[in-house]
């Protein structure tokens, strides 16, 4: 079936809703869908992942599949990136972008096949992503067919999670690299084991059918009890994102920014042969580079920087914060912003607005956290 | 039920009369709906403050949240300990968790305030 569903008033529920109640998780709507916030508490789950291992129900991800003999060129058309250059099995992280170079969303494509890929968007704009792919792949020999509402999305993410999943699939996951992806059973469940995340640590996204949800969840968390998984919300999702440099639709990115604002400008293949939508737009940014850029910050007084706080240099707005929390690994306050260029170099101090009082902060080169080995 | 012997405003402190000092801090409720926290931001000694106005922040992990006075009165101390260790505001909101401590000026501001049974209702409501 072409095109999506269009999502209701209402808001959806993932398959999951009972067992995160039943876990006493503090549930909140996002992007419209009624997620899981916390369980024990954002610091527990944060250090859980970072540890041990996480469990996250992803399941209000849009998943898109992309089929004909003419998807890899229809999606090259579409995105930013160059998917046909994809190998079988293998992934990349992309933008798709609008006329003027804004960005619509960032997404993750997999080629599942030679005329086979999976684009998966984020659950706040799933629906503007499919209307733009059914519009961008007419007049190519490829079709769309959006089962965001007919799959579910399981993530297991941190040091132990290749021993986890392990006990589990048939799929090698010795030879599943880092942004690749398989098809094989996970507790005896069809899925798409993916090599990818949203943590700064190994893990995988597995995607399954909504009605074998449950039994994915629940064998998740019972096989990996003895290496400590637990079930995490969104909210560590957010520092656990934040302290590997990933940038957060709707704060790092949004429909007035491009992707060389973000940092982001090696994922644009203006080198692929024909043109895609965005093209002039961004060749321009490219020549002309970009006016502001992205930058990491790292508190050096008393305060947490958060969204919308701006940023101040000799005393002068140059910048404004787009994401920050308290970063339960390194244990200072942490932030995302974008800032005019002269002032992104890093171990720069530029002054933080926080509630009438600046203080400084240093500019660092993202992530904050890499994992170790 | 909350402490019976603690006084509560609509914004979720508590305040404990000791002599002519109370002590403050924010309830069991307020942190659990913070989730963990942080950050404190709290007035030095010397301030003066009026009923209800703003005497500092509480930051969690998600969200910042402001702090009233629930009397009139002079700040004696700030719990220093929350510097390092702001979770005891989750852990103990009642005992090792208290903010500040201030000198009251005009101890009938209490009477205006909810006592345990009608800070109960609230929350269950809430």
């Amino acid at each position: 079936m072409t095109g999506a569903e269009t999502l209701g008033a209402g808001v959806h529920e993932t398959p999951l809703r009972d067992r995160h109640e039943a876990l006493g998780a503090k549930l909140i709507e996002f992007g419209g869908w009624r997620m899981p916030l916390q369980y024990r508490g954002i610091l527990d789950e944060h250090r859980a992942v970072r540890e041990r291992a996480g469990l996250f129900d992803l399941s209000h991800m849009g998943e898109l599949f992309v089929e004909g003999s003419d998807a890899g060129r229809a999606l090259a058309h579409a995105l930013v990136t160059n998917p046909p250059a994809l190998k079988l099995g293998r992934a990349q992280y992309s933008m798709l972008c609008a006329e003027d170079g804004g960005i619509l969303d960032d997404l993750i494509v997999y080629r599942l096949a030679e005329e086979r890929f999976l684009v998966v968007a984020n659950a706040a704009n799933a629906n503007v992503v499919s209307d733009a792919l059914v519009e961008r792949l007419s007049g190519f020999k490829a079709v769309l067919d959006d089962r965001s509402l007919a799959m579910a999305l399981c993530a297991v993410q941190g040091p132990r999670s290749v021993e986890i999943v392990g006990r589990l699939t048939d799929v090698d996951l010795s030879s599943l690299r880092y942004y690749a992806i398989a098809e094989g059973t996970v507790a005896g469940i069809r899925a798409l084991v993916a090599r990818t995340g949203y943590t700064g640590e190994d893990g995988f996204e597995i995607f399954v059918d909504n009605g074998r949800a449950g039994d994915l969840w629940e064998t998740l968390l019972r096989v990996g009890e003895d290496a400590g998984i637990a079930p995490i919300g969104l909210g560590a999702r957010d520092t656990l994102r934040l302290e590997a440099g990933m940038p957060l639709y709707g704060n790092e990115l949004d429909r007035s920014t491009n992707p060389y604002e973000a940092g982001q400008g090696r994922i644009v293949k203006l080198d692929k042969p024909d043109d895609f939508v965005g093209r002039t737009a961004l060749e321009q940014v490219e020549r002309d580079g970009p006016k502001r850029r992205l930058v990491g910050l790292v508190m050096q007084g008393r305060g947490i920087a958060r969204h919308g706080y701006p940023i101040h240099a000799g005393g002068q707005p140059i910048g404004t914060v787009t994401s920050g929390t308290h970063s339960p690994t390194l244990g200072e306050a942490i932030a995302m912003g974008y800032v005019a260029p002269a002032h992104a170099e890093p171990g720069t101090i530029l002054d933080v607005e926080i509630r009438e009082q600046r203080v400084p902060a240093e500019v660092v080169p993202l992530p904050f956290y890499r994992r170790p080995g | 039920m909350v402490p019976t012997e603690l006084r509560y405003t609509k914004d979720h402190e508590w305040v404990r009369v000791e002599g002519d000092e109370a002590t403050v801090g924010i309830t069991e409720y307020a942190a659990g709906q913070l989730g963990d926290i942080v950050f404190v931001e709290l007035p030095e000694a010397g301030r003066k403050l009026d009923q209800f106005a703003t005497f500092g922040v509480v930051e969690s992990v998600k969200a910042v949240s402001d702090l009233f006075a629930p009397v009139s009165g002079e700040v004696v101390a700030g719990n220093e300990a929350l510097a390092g260790s702001p979770e005891l505001v989750n852990s103990d909101p009642y005992g090792d968790g208290w903010m500040i401590r201030i000198k009251v000026a005009d101890a009938t501001e209490l009477d205006g305030l909810l006592d345990a049974g009608a800070y109960d209702q609230l929350t269950a409501e809430g």
